[in-house]
């Protein structure tokens, strides 16, 4: 008994002074001086956009990131793609590479004298410095988390239940959609959480290809850090707070949305 | 439904699942695709079913070749040993499945479906999810989906293979009736040859990815091609140069035509049958089965000397050279 009151004790310590405390002192130094600062921090016209394109980003590399996650995960775990376990070692490198290389790479393949970055500027599209960058580098940072929440799933239930459907005349399309997304919902729901909460907070990548152009391409992790360096901390608090609300959002949006359809 | 599977070879990998097998299965009977683990019983099922492409050879259904035409039209209903079941449909769901994907219509689908579940006993459960059944309900459910399509082919594979005894026993003799209910060709894989031997009209014995045999039950009993027919089918025990089973052999004594000495090592009192393991002149051991009164009778002891022989008429096969085994072998 005595033991096993030491072990939560201490690991829920080490969750309050790693985890907790950190996150209740920004809400506390946020709303130290009350609501009206952080209202006028957050209402900025750089602020406001700032919010504005990190929500966009994220809207846009999401839906990418779960339609290439569902199809890269049934390749994979269905042994269907020629060289799958490359193709599955490939998949962890957003995990393994830091984000700062991220953009470097991204930087150099779509900057002046890169392979597709002049390319693109001779037909008229700029890459760097402006949306599509940051589209780019969001989604490669969030690209494996689709693909490992499914593969493990995809392997626990077998192709038993494809099989069934496929006997009872359904086809490949339909068994698809009626049975192994069905299975795959938890998976999925768990997916998207983890990949709209690392494209919100994506900092690293998106500061290289982006530019940081004030009320252009400043996302709201950007402005944080802007506003941190220049000794602005109520301006930092408010921003960073903000960041954090619109994550813990969208976990309690899908937690909401996948209870809704459990029966 | 026919059946005629010609030449069919699957490998995996290295490991070769079915060797250049050839078989003919006939409409309307019930068939048990019997044999060891690892035979290539399942991978020929599947090859029937469509949920495998042999390497080589042709599977006709109805004299139809089949071969390239995938599974989900070959008008076949299949159930699986893990029951397949969709978790996130009702039992009404899952069995009325086939007939939504085949967009017949409403009133029409219900009919069947209740009707259907009705035949398996599940109609108070229809609103239950699968993860709230027992493994035979879950089973019952499983064949009730795959009979909604109307198959002219149901394939079952190790179909009671995870349910414990006395279930297995029940849905055994159900699947029986319902066979003979539903008028469809049925094949079910097993390698239980009891279950075989009392549920088929027709036994298909697999080993080593090739067919040992194919008859009736009693015809494979008693007229066994080879020593492994014969020794996978009940109890053996070689004696001589001869497989013979156990309960088949004679104990004199005193010597006469075709018997050999042997010297008793032990004597098992079994309930009503008794078991007498013999040492011939060769070393080996033979075991004999007799009634209880009848070893009574002889007055067996360990250390006697007594003369042996299969008694006539008893099915014999060769004993396979050399004697890998000159215990009992089989169940």
């Amino acid at each position: 008994m005595g033991s096993r009151l030491l072990l939560r004790t201490g690991a829920l310590g080490y969750l309050a002074v790693l985890l907790l405390g950190p996150v209740v002192m920004i809400a506390y130094r946020t709303f130290e001086h009350g609501v009206a600062p952080v209202w006028s921090a957050l209402s900025t016209p750089t602020a406001e956009h700032a919010i504005y394109l990190s929500v966009l980003v994220t809207l846009i590399s999401l839906p990418l990131n779960v339609v290439f996650g569902l199809v890269a995960g049934v390749a994979i775990a269905r042994r269907r793609m020629p060289a799958g376990r490359s193709v599955n070692l490939l998949v962890n490198l957003p995990f393994a590479m830091s984000p700062v290389v991220i953009g470097l790479a991204l930087f150099t393949l779509y900057g002046r004298g890169g392979w597709l970055g002049d390319w693109l500027s001779g037909h008229g599209i700029q890459v760097l410095f402006a949306l599509p960058s940051l589209v780019l580098a969001t989604t490669f940072v969030s690209l494996p988390f689709v693909v490992r929440e499914v593969v493990p799933v995809l392997e626990e239930i077998g192709t038993d239940q494809e099989q069934a459907a496929a006997t009872l005349g359904a086809s490949a399309w339909t068994t698809f959609w009626r049975i192994t997304l069905p299975a795959l919902r938890w998976a999925l729901a768990y997916g998207v959480v983890l990949t709209a909460a690392r494209a919100l907070g994506e900092f690293g990548a998106v500061s290289i290809v982006s530019g940081n152009i004030v009320g252009q391409t400043q996302t709201l992790p950007l402005l944080v850090e802007e506003r941190f360096r220049n000794f602005d901390a109520v301006g930092a608090y408010s921003a960073g707070f903000a960041l954090a609300l619109i994550s813990m959002f969208v976990v309690a949006a899908m937690t909401v949305l996948s209870r809704r359809k459990e029966h | 439904m026919s059946i005629d599977v010609m030449g069919v070879t699957k490998r995996f990998g290295e490991f070769a699942a079915l060797r250049d097998v050839s078989v003919s299965i006939d409409r309307g009977k019930l068939t048990a695709l019997l044999g060891p683990s690892g035979g290539g019983k399942s991978t020929l099922l599947r090859i029937i079913a469509g949920l495998e492409t042999p390497d080589s050879g042709r599977v006709y259904i109805d004299g139809r070749d089949m071969t390239e035409v995938p599974a989900r039209r070959r008008g076949i209903g299949f159930v699986f040993q893990h029951y397949a079941a969709f978790p996130h449909m009702t039992v009404w769901e899952n069995v009325a499945f086939g007939l939504r994907v085949s967009r017949a219509d409403k009133p029409t689908t219900k009919r069947r479906v209740d009707e259907l579940l009705d035949l398996v006993h599940l109609a108070g459960l229809s609103r239950r999810y699968p993860s709230e059944l027992s493994g035979g309900q879950r089973q019952r459910m499983a064949l009730a989906r795959a009979l909604a399509v109307e198959p002219r082919l149901l394939l079952l594979d190790e179909p009671f293979g995870a349910l414990d005894v006395k279930v297995r026993e029940e849905l055994r003799a159900w699947l029986r009736q319902l066979h003979e209910q539903v008028n469809a060709t049925t094949v079910f894989v097993t390698h239980d040859q009891e279950e075989a031997m009392e549920l088929a009209d027709q036994v298909v014995l697999i080993n080593a990815g090739q067919v040992e045999q194919v008859g009736p039950p009693e015809q494979l009993y008693d007229n066994p091609a080879n020593a492994f027919v014969m020794s996978f089918l009940g109890a053996t025990t070689r004696l001589g140069d001869v497989l013979v089973r156990p309960h088949d052999i004679e104990v004199l004594a005193d010597p006469s035509a075709g018997t050999h000495e042997a010297m008793i090592e032990r004597v098992l009192g079994l309930g009503f049958h008794s078991r007498i393991d013999a040492v011939l002149a060769d070393g080996s051991t033979v075991t004999v089965q007799l009634t209880r009164a009848h070893a009574q009778q002889l007055e067996l002891r360990v250390g006697d000397i007594v003369f042996l022989r299969q008694m006539p008429g008893t099915t014999v096969t060769p004993a396979p050279i050399p004697a890998s085994d000159d215990q009992v072998v089989g169940r």
